[in-house]
């Protein structure tokens, strides 16, 4: 293809309408790929070419004006040479500015972060377009803000349309941030509240980050939102975002770089200049102290080797133990208690056991009343400790409290984790009798990454359950285990079933099956840990039927996590109770289950949802093959 | 030759006074006149009273009552064992005549200042003292020489105070605490801070009137209440919250000896003034209600 010069009065609806019947063809990538850059050069100074490229594009007909402008917007390599190429296309044309303005931004999230900000860059270029950048911010604001989308819209489109908002933002200007702060602010309070609200930290974590960006912009002065977080890569990148680089930086890479090597070179200038204004404090020279030691050395020393940092004692007793955390007006010994309290309780089981369950209360109760290093942990340790020693009754008082008034969220999920870990510790043969308690995991429900293959269903399940649990101790990875009798299994039925009992019973307080959906997700995924510690004990035929009749009440429940919750307690059925007992006792219920994992497979907005739906009937399929193989 | 030898176990204190039955927060010894005069200790403790304990005995001869029953927190002679300053919480500070028995408060002044800080006494001539303390008022003494102030502050810096202009000459952040302590050697023009955290501070003051830090010394607990070096020169001591009693070498700083016999904090460490080296003693006052003395390195 190639162009005629100026001067002539020529007409380019001819070429207008091939490019647009190729693109519509599907070949936007081998034309563009030759005309884009070609474009871009010739319009770089060009008037004339700019004005033939905008009547290029502006002739093309409605029907392929789409495939036209997407591709512009993905090939274009920057925000301001889609301003050279286009013009102001989306204002005359009504089926760009529908593209560019509502499908790309609400109806597609598959763009990269490029084309996003090539996209917005260009309404932001013009002052014809900023009219539509604002428009545009306030439709991903309400987009951003609605709860239906946040909960059913997939986290990645959700992440698309923060990072749209962010890259808005960046664009926008003082006054006309005015103009529109009292919206920024509303949008911003409604849409926080339905991110906060959900239970996939991710959304949690996009939702504070624009709050906290629309925040920064329009309160320049005064103080700001801030959320804490895990900060990484994705988060920092998100952040980084909110700052627009130069207008007219061509190619942002190596205009970065650049920038980047001269703070680096201003840097050591400011500290040197600096070490020369401030008086260092000069050390005195080595050289006299050498001549000195001398005379020193006619004073001996005594022996200093009971020289060691003072500690207060802690009680020996358990008896002692409840004195100091229920009354002791001593801190540093309710500090020391505290610290020493698990390892009391390990080493005096018979004590323990005398004192099991009222101990058990007045640690759950127990609040910080110093600042001591871990807290949270030592307390989880104790409680975990008590559970284990004298599971039975501490169990049935735990499970009791679980669905009791007046208790905060924190102190429901506590005792689901200490359930777990008890459990754990009980299922698990006893090596050497200590686990030993190295380093500590980062408190925090990480969701599943993307698993590949199929095959390895039960690396993934035992992933899956690692990374839902809140694990502040491993246990020791090796291999050496002497066998034993499985403690658990005298105790697994007092652990799982109050739990599964009053689920749909509210209270005052508690309603799981209404606000507290956050509780529920970590109950079903609790009782799947649960079901799942629950192999090879006598009950374990009884519990899988009650958590499948379970899972089938709860199969409809609109939060994504606690969805995924469900289905693990189908994978953890499939893998504790025996093949054979599924089929004899169980059939029924793993019929149903199975038509509903096919649901959930085609249907589900949730990509881990509908991957452990497969997973499930994956398994399915592989328990039938391995009956069917067994000669009966 | 090089002989390996193994570090002796630290002494135990040479004897120990009981009887003042409140904790003990300053002391001060006067052990430099000669026969047949007894050598004193003297103790101040949180009750108001100051102990005048005889050394020979290792009993309280007198017992004086000046402040109120307020907490004694600095005791000082001027001179002789005669003439002894005391200062309380009961924001006064007396002076006392003991001569012959006599237990008299012939003089005092009131600070207007309840803080901890204690007061300090140079002598410019024969009979001729100067007294330094934290107080609203000040008078401007009149004095011959250019006599120096270094004074310890709550924010953790020493400050070096010319006192005939009235001026601060230097000062110096040694810590990140309120100095608890502090003492001087003007031989070397080296002074050595403590404070409640857990690094000892040694600083030096060079020809410019500056202060500059030499050295910091880590300690294994923290909290320092007091710090004194002995008059010769050669060991310092420290008490601290840790209940332990340090000796340092005060050339380097070399770890000595921990003396560990107090069961709670040690407030007050002080050093004798005997003429006879072999008799010099150290004493340390703590919140156990008891003083222990020891008798360390009287060889050097």
């Amino acid at each position: 293809v190639c162009f005629i010069p100026g001067g002539l009065d020529c007409s380019i609806s001819f070429i207008s309408h091939v490019l647009g019947k190729v693109c519509v063809h599907g070949r936007q990538k081998e034309i563009l790929s030759v005309l884009v850059p070609r474009l871009t050069d010739l319009t770089k100074s060009d008037c004339i070419w700019q004005r033939i490229c905008w009547r290029l594009v502006e002739c093309v007909p409605d029907r392929w004006m789409e495939a036209v402008v997407l591709g512009f917007v993905q090939r274009a390599p920057g925000a301001d040479v889609l301003s050279r190429l286009l013009g102001n296309l989306v204002v005359k044309n009504k089926k760009a500015q529908f593209v560019v303005t509502q499908k790309m931004l609400l109806l597609q999230y598959g763009h990269t972060t490029a084309v996003l900000q090539n996209l917005l860059g260009y309404l932001a270029l013009d002052s014809l377009r900023r009219a539509l950048l604002i428009k545009v911010l306030k439709e991903l604001l309400e987009t951003w803000g609605s709860s239906s989308a946040v909960k059913h819209s997939p986290p990645e489109q959700q992440q698309y349309i923060s990072k749209a908002i962010l890259i808005c933002l960046s664009h926008l200007k003082e006054p006309e941030i005015e103009s529109c702060r009292q919206e920024l602010l509303t949008s911003m309070m409604e849409g926080v509240k339905c991110h906060l609200d959900s239970n996939l930290p991710q959304i949690r974590r996009l939702g504070m980050i624009v709050a906290e960006s629309i925040s920064s912009k329009i309160n320049t002065d005064g103080p700001v939102l801030k959320f804490q977080y895990e900060e990484d890569d994705e988060a920092r990148e998100l952040k980084s975002l909110l700052v627009q680089t130069p207008p007219f930086c061509v190619v942002p890479g190596p205009r970065d770089d650049d920038r980047n090597d001269k703070t680096d070179a201003a840097l050591p200038g400011e500290l040197e200049s600096n070490k020369k204004s401030h008086p260092a404090a000069p050390v005195k020279p080595e050289e006299e102290s050498d001549a000195e030691l001398d005379s020193d050395d006619d004073l001996i020393p005594y022996d200093m080797s009971e020289d060691k940092e003072l500690k207060t004692k802690a009680p020996v007793y358990i008896r002692d133990c409840i004195e100091v955390l229920t009354g002791s007006e001593d801190v540093d010994k309710w500090e020391a208690t505290v610290k020493a309290l698990e390892s009391l309780v390990r080493k005096n089981p018979a004590a323990t056991r005398e004192v099991s369950v009222e101990l058990a209360k007045i640690v759950l109760h127990l609040e910080e009343k110093t600042c001591i290093e871990g807290f949270v942990e030592l307390r989880q340790r104790a409680q975990v400790a008590i559970l284990t020693t004298d599971p039975i009754p501490v169990a049935k008082y735990l499970t009791s409290q679980f669905y009791s008034l007046n208790y905060s969220l924190r102190q429901r999920v506590d005792i689901l984790d200490v359930l777990v870990l008890a459990a754990q510790e009980l299922s698990y043969p006893k090596s050497h009798g200590k686990t030993k308690h190295s380093d500590a995991q980062k408190p925090c429900i990480q969701l599943l990454p993307g698993s590949d293959s199929s095959k390895d269903w039960r690396t993934i399940v035992d992933e899956r359950i690692k990374n839902k649990t809140r694990r502040f101790a491993m246990g020791q990875s090796q291999v050496e285990r002497a066998s034993g009798p499985n403690e658990f299994n005298s105790v697994a039925g007092h652990f799982f079933f109050p739990l599964i009992q009053h689920f749909d019973r509210p209270l005052t307080t508690f309603d799981l099956l209404g606000e507290d959906h956050f509780v529920l997700g970590r109950l079903v995924h609790t009782l799947a840990i649960l079901m799942y510690l629950a192999v090879n004990t006598m009950g374990v035929t009884a519990m899988g039927k009650a958590l499948l009749e379970f899972v089938w009440a709860l199969r409809f429940h609109t939060d994504s996590y606690v969805r995924q919750g469900l289905l693990s307690c189908i994978s953890s059925v499939l893998l504790s109770v025996p093949a054979e007992c599924l089929l004899e006792d169980v059939t029924e219920e793993l019929l149903e289950a199975q038509s509903w994992l096919g649901d959930v497979v085609e249907k589900d907005p949730d990509g881990d949802c509908r991957r452990l739906a497969l997973q499930n009937l994956l398994l399915m399929e592989n328990l039938k093959k391995k009956l069917q193989t067994v000669p009966s | 030759m090089f002989i390996a030898r193994m570090a002796l176990p630290p002494p135990d204190p040479q004897f120990v006074l009981r009887g003042t039955g409140a904790a003990i927060h300053t002391l001060h010894f006067s052990c430099g006149s000669q026969e047949p005069a007894v050598p004193v200790l003297f103790s101040g403790s949180e009750n108001g009273f100051i102990h005048v304990w005889n050394l020979k005995t290792h009993r309280v001869d007198t017992a004086l009552d000046g402040h109120g029953r307020k907490s004694v927190y600095c005791v000082e002679t001027m001179g002789g064992k005669d003439q002894l300053l005391s200062q309380g919480r009961d924001q006064r500070i007396c002076l006392w005549d003991l001569a012959e028995g006599r237990t008299a408060v012939t003089d005092s002044v009131c600070t207007e200042n309840v803080g901890f800080c204690r007061c300090s006494l140079l002598k410019v001539a024969q009979g001729r003292w100067l007294m330094a303390m934290a107080a609203k008022a000040l008078e401007e003494p009149s004095c011959g020489s250019q006599p120096l102030l270094l004074a310890g502050y709550e924010d953790g810096s020493v400050v070096l105070w010319n006192m005939s202009m009235g001026k601060a000459l230097s000062q110096l952040v040694c810590h990140q605490e309120p100095v608890m302590s502090l003492d001087f050697d003007s031989e070397k023009a080296k002074g050595i801070s403590g404070s409640s955290e857990k690094v000892l501070s040694i600083w030096s003051l060079n020809e410019q009137q500056n202060l500059q830090v030499y050295k910091t010394h880590k300690l294994v607990n923290a909290g320092i209440c007091d710090i004194t070096i002995r008059p010769d020169k050669k060991i310092l001591a420290t008490g601290g919250w840790d209940h332990r009693i340090r000796i340092f070498g005060w050339k380097n700083l070399k770890p000595l000896a921990v003396l560990d016999y107090h069961t709670a904090s040690v407030h007050a460490v002080s050093f004798s003034d005997h003429k006879i080296p072999s008799e010099r003693l150290l004493a340390a006052g703590s919140k156990d209600h008891r003083i222990s003395i020891w008798s360390i390195y009287t060889q050097t």
